[in-house]
């Protein structure tokens, strides 16, 4: 299977085997494995000027044209052995400083030495990844701040967590690392069904979507009134939510069909592939196979196949509401395109009293308004609103300095703890709600000054 | 309770977080027939604590309120008693993903400190993983072990009271993770590449000056680490206010006034009703920083071995 990455194609074959972090050369089309460290490179003449008073720039100091250049290149010669001519031919070299001259180098090196490394999926590894190639597809969520979430969130084995996210399942994926298979997440999804292109990158073993449940977000609202489960319960099947089903099995193909295509874009533009990649080309083999066998039956069995599915899928769907029913999840994350009032307002509904939530969104202007209709609705405390800024160092002897800022861009997040609702006000008439609210809120400012 | 489980109602001897309100809050030791003072009246541990629920609301005997939380590492971070100077919840989740750390996860740690990222990382590694933790200062390793007895973890950490700089961590060939946050940590690079697993593993070090990353960086290259990047992280909080501003009197006839008000008040604004009751200002919703934030705690400096 050919994969491209920066301007580069090959085949993967020959990385099998060998341990995460190993770093391999590209050759014409496949991979060779290089010694990890290459010997003291270049220029063991230490001669080198001062400043760069001398040095003008005519444009003629490399004395290999980009004919001979392409020459070299096409002869299939090291790119280590072109980096070395570009520097002898360099007029300049000698007189530009020690600094100047590592800086040079380096730079050819980058362009002339193609190395890969291919290094196992991690949290750390896709959203560095998502956030420099896609950021859109993860709503511009930058590693740090997915970072805040899952340490904010408290995500840990053994929770119950309540999800939803647009970011192609990174956000998913990064709360089932944390939680390694143990306890278990329901994922609220948006339209025909959760969008895990992300979470399949990670090469998760199948135990851990063992506990992985989905959940429609356009049922919630039925489901906190509690016309959720008269409406399907098994034992009267309404044409009604069998309809439903049915559409939502045809967007869910759908769904899946378009995942494939990002997993293979963003696999492509990755390179921490290996296990999905096998496990895809196996998948077809044997998919080949049975098509082969059974084309007659096809038919009939794709029949029975679907009742079979949209049955499962019918019996997922009950058991994750009931899940969700108990209102006793240990916390809630979202990171999603969509506003977050709404999401918040209904779906804190699910978590029990003295959990962690958070809410990431690119905008800060949606999570003011966000803070202000949590506050009014109470049942919220420790409400803060951050961001957080991250900076890269260059640091080299006599040369360390800051890299690049990144700010803004990075989104914003909202996180609180969940209390019990104050029952007396939430059922009091509006009038008597103000009225107990007032010196309440009053207590508030003198204890503690703007929380 | 527990730091590495929750549980539903507070029991006997365990640890919960009372909160006053925003930014004041401190942890109580749950015991029965204790009582506890707060700036509301007292708390009576035996009446008002043990059998509720985490997250109710308790009512002290002067009237007040207060609520009572499940312990989290990062409401511990924010309580805990110093003993040393401590990372906080920011810097802790930038080390947690950067070291790749999840349950099963083994990691190496020096200083233990006052514990305050101890907690986040058995947090994480449990419940199949552990955390080494060498602490130099005999009594900040007493006190430690301690804590961790009290917050039921203790199966899942391992104290111990060396030098880390001289006999590393005790362990060798075992680790996926190394954490260091002592003042020489490039002292302590080559304990820490024996502690890691052979077949690689992340490390950080923090540092908050600039000439102890430089040294550690060096040290790192030389014991063969790659991917070595140095990076800072700060946290930016803001206050949600409703701010109003005064539209200047430039004169103009007071109909026109209030008109000007309106219009520039509308786009900027469609959520709070009280906009343009008195007249003459603007209301809005915005976010303040606050008017001081730390500005620097470490520089964290990460790297592979492969």
């Amino acid at each position: 299977r050919k994969i491209i990455f920066e301007k580069q194609w090959f085949y993967l074959d020959n990385a099998i085997g060998h341990i995460y972090g190993t770093t391999f050369e590209v050759t014409s089309g496949g991979n060779l494995q290089p010694k990890q460290e290459v010997e003291g490179t270049t220029t063991e003449t230490k001669e080198a000027g001062t400043d760069n008073r001398n040095i003008v720039d005519d444009g003629k100091s490399q004395k290999l044209t980009h004919d001979d250049i392409k020459a070299l290149k096409d002869k299939g010669i090291k790119g280590q052995e072109i980096v070395q001519q570009l520097i002898e031919n360099s007029t300049t070299f000698r007189d530009k400083t020690e600094f100047a001259q590592d800086k040079y180098i380096k730079k050819k090196k980058k362009k002339y030495e193609a190395v890969i490394t291919v290094v196992k999926p991690s949290t750390r590894i896709l959203s560095t990844m998502y956030y420099a190639r896609e950021p859109g597809k993860i709503n511009h969520l930058r590693y740090d701040t997915l970072a805040q979430m899952l340490t904010l969130g408290n995500i840990r084995a053994g929770n119950k967590m309540i999800v939803m996210e647009t970011c192609s399942g990174l956000v998913l994926g990064a709360v089932m690392e944390r939680m390694g298979g143990y306890g278990s997440i329901v994922q609220m999804y948006p339209g025909g069904g959760p969008v895990r292109a992300a979470t399949s990158c990670f090469g998760f073993p199948k135990p851990f979507f063992d506990n992985l449940h989905e959940f429609p977000l356009s049922k919630v609202d039925s489901l906190l009134s509690g016309t959720f489960s008269t409406e399907t319960l098994p034992s009267e099947p309404d044409d009604n939510t069998l309809v439903e089903e049915e559409s939502n099995g045809l967007t869910d193909e759908k769904q899946t069909s378009l995942q494939e295509t990002e997993e293979e874009s963003t696999a492509e533009a990755a390179m921490e592939i290996n296990q999905t990649e096998e496990q895809e080309t196996m998948d077809i083999n044997t998919e080949d196979v049975e098509f082969k066998e059974n084309k007659e039956k096809e038919n009939k069995e794709n029949v029975r196949e679907k009742q079979r599915k949209q049955w499962e899928r019918r019996k997922k769907l009950i058991e994750t509401a009931a899940l969700l029913s108990e209102k006793n999840a240990d916390g809630l994350i979202v990171a999603s395109k969509f506003h977050p009032t709404p999401l918040l307002l209904s779906l804190l509904e699910f978590v029990a009293p003295s959990r962690p939530f958070v809410v990431y969104c690119q905008y800060k202007e949606p999570l003011l308004e966000c803070y202000t209709k949590l506050r009014e609705r109470g049942g919220v405390i420790n409400l803060k609103l951050s961001e957080t800024w991250l900076r890269n160092y260059q640091v080299l002897p006599d040369r360390s300095h800051p890299k690049l800022t990144m700010s803004g861009g990075g989104g914003y997040l909202l996180s609180g703890i969940t209390v019990i609702l104050d029952k007396g006000k939430s059922d009091s008439s509006n009038f008597e709600a103000l009225k107990m609210e007032e010196p309440s809120s009053k207590r508030c400012k003198v204890q503690d000054r703007h929380c | 309770m527990s730091f590495v489980e929750y549980g539903d109602t507070i029991k006997d001897g365990d640890t919960a977080i009372v909160f006053l309100g925003h930014e004041s809050m401190f942890p109580v030791k749950v015991q029965q027939g204790t009582v506890t003072q707060t700036k509301y009246g007292v708390i009576r541990h035996s009446t008002d604590l043990i059998g509720k629920k985490y997250g109710s609301k308790v009512t002290c005997s002067k009237g007040g309120w207060v609520f009572i939380l499940h312990p989290t590492p990062e409401l511990w971070t924010m309580n805990l008693p110093h003993r040393t100077q401590i990372l906080y919840s920011t810097d802790i989740s930038i080390i947690t993903m950067m070291l790749e750390l999840k349950p099963g996860s083994i990691v190496c740690e020096s200083g233990t400190g006052s514990g305050s990222l101890s907690h986040a990382l058995i947090r994480t590694v449990a419940p199949t993983g552990h955390l080494y933790t060498v602490e130099f200062h005999q009594q900040r390793a007493e006190k430690a072990r301690e804590e961790f007895r009290e917050h039921g973890v203790e199966h899942l950490v391992t104290v111990t009271n060396q030098d880390v700089c001289k006999n590393g961590f005790g362990v060798s060939n075992i680790a996926d993770a190394v954490f260091l946050d002592i003042p020489s940590p490039w002292e302590a690079i080559g304990h820490a590449k024996s502690a890691l697993k052979p077949e690689g593993g992340r490390i950080c070090s923090f540092s908050p000056c600039i000439e102890q990353v430089q040294r550690t960086c060096l040290a790192m290259e030389e014991h063969g680490f790659t991917e070595i990047n140095t990076l800072e992280i700060l946290l930016r909080v803001y206050n949600v206010r409703t701010i109003s501003l005064q539209i200047p009197d430039l004169g103009k006839a007071a109909e026109d006034n209030s008109s000007a008000g309106f219009d520039s008040s509308n786009p900027s604004n469609q959520g709070s009703p009280s906009a343009n009751l008195q007249q003459g200002t603007v209301q809005f919703k915005s976010s303040v920083p606050l008017r001081e934030m730390v500005g620097h705690t470490g520089y964290l400096t990460f790297a592979t071995k492969s």
